[in-house]
């Protein structure tokens, strides 16, 4: 062989090599990924469901106040021991409330959030906060209501953490306070506080607009 | 001796020289426009679902937090579909009868999860993260565009990692502080755009270009606030194009 056919020789095998080792199998690994399909598990899902009765490590719910509301099978009437009321509390009831339960339940917690107003009420409206019934409940029922449903009310449980529930339960319990309160027995400069509109003191400048926002088809 | 090469070869070789050049400029040229093309990123392009789920709907006109859905995306690496039962939430009371929602209620009848069809898929050697980008004050729309104006969903930005790297590599251009809420959590401004968007709340330019997915486009001064706000939630610069940093 010549020269020129020894360096054509050496380029067909050097193409060869590289290109045997173009291959996808990082793209794509072997791996299973959260929600992914598999072939080898039978219910063809990556995802597996823990054996029942598993305990995450630290994650025994000896604490029963804490992770049902209840003891000894009545309700609890104040937090748990675990969850201290501050104002950082009630800001993240606030802020989990607004995420959570405001489609049904209205940012006033008076039952009139917005899927409520497109069909639940059809069937049975969602609780508003602000009835003599739910004043009087201790603070466990709304801890167990968001953890095991109520009614039509799905559990809430898969999707807001246990600290976030009795965050929420706090806020509830502000909520309640806001709408139940003489106002009467203010000082003077608190009652002009009170002339600011329910929307803003919610966070919400220009809610007022709510109906034509909700209503009107939105801007492109 | 007569002239070995007619007139004729002048413009052969002329044109030859030409193509030597132009041809693999246009080969390259039209590669990476076929690889930036939606035929292969599917930027911009709805795909089929079993069950036609609008985002525009549910956000914007109904104004249900990005969260309720994807309840995971500030505390893990997926923000995730969400299951089942959490479209019965609502769904088993409204809309109930619905043929659209036939999938949704035979899944959770027969606990079988509902096919979708992937929208946003990065390779599976880049160990991608939501939470982090979150909390340190990234919005939805910044990476997935505009997911309140999409009725059938759509990739809003191809994830190649150049485009992960304009970022990575200046994060100052992409952070801004919301004028209403100076002093708010970024994990929390990522979310408070939607909220006063669906109030009709007045933004800035800069708000209306994140929430439209289009790029920022800062201008020196927001540059230089972007800086301070990269101090001020502790992006962690020098390790941004780290390669370890996505992949492992």
């Amino acid at each position: 062989m010549t020269k020129t056919d020894w360096t054509r020789c050496f380029a067909i095998v050097a193409a060869a090599i590289s290109l045997a080792g173009c291959h996808n199998d990082m793209w794509t690994q072997p791996k299973l990924r959260a929600q992914q399909e598999s072939d080898f598990f039978a219910d063809g899902q990556a995802d597996r469901m823990p054996v029942p009765g598993t305990i995450a490590r630290g994650g025994l719910k000896e604490d029963e106040a804490y992770f049902t509301g209840r003891r000894n099978g009545k309700l609890v009437a104040d937090l748990p021991s675990r969850v201290v009321l501050s104002k950082e509390l009630l800001a993240r009831g606030k802020e989990r409330f607004e995420v959570f339960c405001t489609h049904c339940h209205g940012y006033a917690g008076d039952g009139k959030g917005m899927i409520a107003q497109r069909g639940l009420s059809l069937r049975r409206p969602p609780a508003s906060y602000h009835t003599q019934r739910l004043r009087e409940m201790p603070i466990g029922h709304f801890f167990e209501v968001m953890s095991r449903g109520f009614g039509v009310m799905f559990s809430q449980a898969t999707r807001v953490p246990v600290e976030d529930r009795w965050a929420i339960a706090a806020y509830i319990r502000a909520l309640q306070l806001s709408h139940d309160f003489d106002a009467s027995s203010l000082a003077p400069d608190e009652t002009q506080k009170l002339n600011v509109p329910a929307d803003e003191q919610l966070g919400l400048p220009g809610a007022h607009k709510k109906g034509e926002a909700e209503g009107a088809p939105s801007k492109e | 001796m007569p002239q070995l090469f007619s007139r004729k070869v002048n413009t052969y070789s002329r044109v030859t020289l030409f193509c030597a050049l132009a041809l693999p400029a246009g080969l390259i040229f039209a590669g990476s426009a076929i690889t930036r093309s939606a035929a292969n990123t599917n930027v911009n392009v709805p795909l089929d679902q079993p069950v036609p789920f609008s985002h525009k709907h549910h956000t914007e006109e109904l104004g249900i937090d990005c969260r309720f859905c994807h309840p995971s995306v500030e505390t893990s690496a997926k923000a995730g579909v969400p299951s089942t039962e959490t479209c019965m939430a609502c769904h088993s009371q409204i809309w109930t009868n619905a043929p659209a929602l036939k999938p949704v209620r035979e899944s959770y009848e027969k606990g079988t999860p509902i096919r979708w069809q992937r929208v946003n898929k990065v390779p599976e050697f880049v160990y991608f993260d939501h939470s982090i980008h979150i909390a340190r004050g990234l919005n939805c729309n910044t990476c997935h565009g505009p997911v309140q104006k999409m009725h059938i969903t759509w990739k809003g930005n191809y994830f190649f990692m150049r485009w992960c790297l304009e970022c990575h590599n200046e994060p100052e251009k992409y952070l801004y502080a919301d004028p209403a809420h100076p002093d708010m959590e970024p994990r929390q401004k990522a979310f408070e755009l939607y909220k006063k968007n669906k109030y009709g709340q007045d933004l800035t330019p800069v708000e209306w270009r994140n929430l439209e997915g289009q790029p920022l486009k800062f201008d020196a001064k927001q540059v230089e606030a972007g800086k301070k706000l990269v101090e001020k939630y502790g992006v962690k610069t020098k390790q941004l194009t780290d390669c370890w940093t996505c992949h492992r």
